[in-house]
């Protein structure tokens, strides 16, 4: 019976962990390659997720859809990020104390202007799959959590993908590594990290919307992920995809485990514990590049 | 013969797989010059940062004035009378050049200096390099070779016992280089025992009592500048075969 | 002593004074209601500036020793009923260890990691107090207001002397570690961590001493706040508007001196409450947010700074 309870938290933790990834794979791009301290990035996800809500709302588009159909909206509004970040902080470098405060300013800013237009009540989204689950042997799956977790691992993969086999994919890898290198291969390294904030708020979209799908949203909860979301970072090592998924799955177990038998209530604490045990111990997580 | 300044013995530093110093020994005497000179990579700026505390090295022992400073943390070398000048100057840029000097003034030479009139000392020093006329800018605001001179006059604010200069002169015109070898030259007249890392060859000949070379992370030759000109090894280590 | 610190010392024995007479004089406890949180603002501004400004590590979990000390305020004072100088000095001492143990865990490494560990943190502590019944968890706590008010007219009135005594004192610190030989190390390490080590600046003692001289400030701050209130939960114990009045105010008002998160604290707190009375409290969050990115991209040395600048441009006229 315990062991049920177990596998079914495990289970639950692996999917809860990959969406986890989607949510995380902006920042690992923003701060894990291209040290830019984008403590807003949960922010944007929650825009995804209201994105995606009206699209459902209004136009009953599938609010996964959406969130692909709104990727390259904010794609845009990621290169204009950075521009104003490149230019008011970047190229005087003052970006640790100021960077940093902008970035918590746009957080706040983004979740005060939510809740003044929707205010604080819950939105959620309604597809086909939503309510659905799965039975397998003894274990439970509901479809609104696959679903997520399918989407967010072929996103994981697709970003990986491109960052490791395209010319630009890996001129975002070299930027993070040597901008001088970069400049005498003949590539602009703002525009290549232009590109680059681009893809990780364009993933936010996408996150957003699975977010919605999982469960419902308010502009409060971005807060709760920003622990998550650095954690998942700094413990899979800086500037590793797949040590971020890895990173993801074992937080989305923590998380689970925890929730199931201490109580749902210290969920939030787990992600920002390792966080803390991370810095502490290993800062230069699983899978980092010292 | 008097306890030298600095004994090196052994010293290894490993970044994960690669050695970037294998066992090199140095030692230098009290009011000495020496000059490090090698390769690029050769391991230069790894030994003087395992001098000066930045890094720690993992084998080897450093003694400075008898004393096992390796695990010492690199403030504490400071205050004991160990200065070092940056390749890029690194000034407190919020700070006037004044209160630049000011700094090591009252953390690095505490122990050594009068407590009252910390300003007049650092005046001084800012007359002795030349830059006295520039006390009250924002450090931010200087010229190169004036930056240069300033992280030369902070070192010198720290009241040591050995300097280690690290590329003081590079990318400076032929006049500007006898300036800043003016300062060391004068430094050295104090007492200080200096530590010269350049790759201007003329200048590390003038200033040189004795010179050592690296090659990756080994000591390759050891001698008086004549004797470094003329050394087969030195040629190979910078011409190649 | 100098004619610096005597001023100073005069300058706060008025501030002190005028609180007093204020008390004497004004009959509407508005605004002494007004005036606590002003003062609060201010105390929390001027703390986090001594590890933000003076040492360059931004704190982004300000709430979370700000809470701490709000709740070992309550604990203490539901288990042993001590007076109000006693718990704000318990509540100092354990926001202060709480600060020192941030920096134990994440000073060693690049500023970045040590705001977002300060996050961590205070989401950590917030949890923990949720789960605690004695302190009455996640549905909070209610304060017995006393009946003892000392001379004063109401309660709400000692407590603004209580929270501006505070403030005075807070700045009377601040002013100290800035103009003094520590505050010379701090800005060194702000300026140029490793030059300040070459030079001789214990570095990690320093940076320890501020994160927890900043720590029991705002957990002093908190100390007073349940018997401001009357009734605390954890939602508004951390909430994000004080991290981030703490950060803004600072940063508005000139990070550079001991003076500006005072003028940021007044500025900004003083326009926080007219709007939250005479528009909303949303649109006062938002302008709290814009007036930040504004400052920080626009006027990076603060209100201080331009006033600073304004007077050299008149000088080399």
């Amino acid at each position: 019976m315990v062991l049920e309870l177990f596998l079914n938290a495990v289970v639950a933790g692996i999917l809860l962990g990959g969406f986890y990834a989607a949510v995380a794979l902006g920042l690992s791009i923003t701060f894990g390659q291209l040290d830019i301290v984008n403590i807003a990035h949960p922010a944007f996800v929650i825009v995804g997720s209201y994105t995606a809500y009206i699209a459902n709302e209004n136009f009953g588009i599938d609010p996964i859809l959406a969130g692909v159909l709104f990727a390259p909206v904010f794609f845009a509004a990621g290169m204009l990020i950075y521009r104003f970040y490149y230019v008011s902080f970047e190229r005087t470098e003052q970006e640790s104390i100021r960077g940093l405060a902008f970035f918590f300013g746009i957080m706040f800013i983004i979740e005060v202007v939510l809740i003044m237009v929707y205010g604080v009540d819950y939105r959620l989204v309604e597809a086909e799959y939503i309510g659905k689950t799965v039975h397998l042997a003894f274990f439970d799956i509901p479809v609104r959590m696959l679903v997520p977790f399918l989407m967010a691992s072929a996103m994981t993969l697709a970003v990986y993908l491109y960052l490791s086999r395209t010319f630009i994919g890996r001129a975002i890898l070299a930027v993070a590594q040597d901008r001088l290198a970069l400049q005498l291969m003949g590539a602009d390294p703002v525009k290549i990290k232009q590109l680059a904030m681009g893809i990780a708020v364009a993933t936010a979209a996408v996150a957003g919307a699975l977010l919605i799908v999982i469960g419902p949203v308010e502009p409060s909860v971005g807060r709760l992920y920003i622990g998550r979301v650095f954690a998942i970072v700094i413990l899979g090592g800086m500037g590793s995809i797949g040590g971020t998924f890895s990173a993801a799955l074992m937080i989305g177990i923590a998380e689970s485990l925890i929730a199931t038998f201490y109580g749902p209530s210290w969920a939030p604490a787990v992600g920002f514990t390792i966080l803390l045990l991370t810095l502490a111990l290993r800062p230069q997580g699983l899978f980092g590049r010292a | 013969m008097s306890v030298p300044v600095l004994q090196v013995t052994d010293l290894t530093k490993k970044f994960g797989g690669f050695v970037a110093l294998n066992q090199v020994s140095l030692h230098l005497g009290r009011g000495e010059r020496l000059g490090l000179i090698g390769p690029n990579g050769s391991g230069k700026t790894t030994m003087i940062n395992c001098i000066s505390g930045a890094l720690i090295n993992d084998e080897g022992s450093i003694l400075f004035e008898d004393r096992e400073i390796r695990t010492l943390p690199a403030y504490k070398r400071a205050c004991l009378g160990i200065a070092r000048s940056f390749q890029i100057p690194r000034p407190f840029k919020s700070m006037t050049v004044l209160e630049n000097l000011c700094v090591p003034l009252d953390y690095a030479a505490w122990d050594r200096i009068d407590h009252r009139h910390v300003h007049d000392q650092a005046m001084d020093i800012l007359r002795t390099i030349g830059i006295a006329d520039r006390a009250d800018e924002i450090s931010a605001d200087l010229t190169q070779v004036d930056l240069r001179k300033l992280e030369l006059a902070r070192a010198m604010a720290a009241k040591p016992t050995l300097l280690i200069s690290d590329e003081a002169m590079a990318g400076l015109s032929h006049s500007e280089v006898d300036e800043i070898l003016e300062i060391l030259l004068a430094l050295n007249e104090r007492g200080v025992a200096v530590i010269m890392i350049e790759h201007i060859m003329r200048a590390v000949m003038q200033f040189s009592h004795r010179i050592i070379v690296l090659d990756a992370g080994r000591k390759i030759a050891e001698g008086t500048p004549d004797e470094i000109v003329q050394n087969p090894d030195v040629e190979r280590a910078y011409l190649g075969e | 002593m100098k004619t610096r610190n005597r001023t100073f010392l005069v300058g706060s024995a008025v501030v002190f004074l005028a609180g007093l007479l204020f008390t004497g004089v004004a009959d509407n406890e508005f605004y002494f209601f007004t005036s606590y949180v002003v003062l609060q603002a201010v105390v929390m501004a001027t703390a986090w500036n001594i590890l933000g400004g003076f040492t360059g590590y931004v704190n982004f979990g300000s709430a979370g020793f700000f809470a701490v000390g709000a709740y070992v305020s309550i604990a203490l004072n539901k288990a042993f009923g001590l007076p109000l100088p006693f718990l704000i000095l318990a509540a100092a001492v354990m926001s202060g260890l709480m600060g020192l143990a941030a920096g134990c865990l994440t000073l060693r490494l690049k500023g970045v990691y040590f705001a977002i560990a300060t996050l961590a943190m205070a989401i950590v502590c917030e949890t923990i107090v949720i789960n605690w019944e004695y302190v009455g968890g996640a549905s909070g706590a209610y304060i017995l207001t006393p009946e003892d008010s000392l001379f004063f007219d109401s309660y709400i009135e000692m407590l603004f002397m209580v929270i501006l005594s505070i403030a005075i004192g807070s700045a009377a610190v601040a002013r100290y570690l800035s103009t003094s030989r520590i505050g010379q190390g701090l800005a060194a390490i702000r300026d140029d961590e490793i030059a300040a080590e070459c030079n001789g600046v214990p570095t990690l003692k320093l940076k320890l001493i501020s994160a927890t001289v900043m720590g029991a400030m705002m957990g002093a701050a908190g100390a007073p706040y349940p018997f401001f209130v009357t009734y605390v939960d954890p939602a508004s114990a951390f909430n994000l508007l004080i991290a981030i009045n703490a950060i803004a105010m600072p940063m508005i008002g000139g990070t550079a001196t001991w003076l500006g998160p005072i003028i940021g604290g007044l500025v900004v707190g003083g326009a926080q409450e007219i709007i939250t009375v005479t528009i909303s409290s949303e649109m006062n969050l938002l302008v709290v947010g814009v007036m930040l990115v504004g400052f920080i991209t626009l006027a990076p040395k603060g209100i201080v700074g331009l006033f600073q600048d304004y007077l050299k441009k008149r000088r080399t006229r």
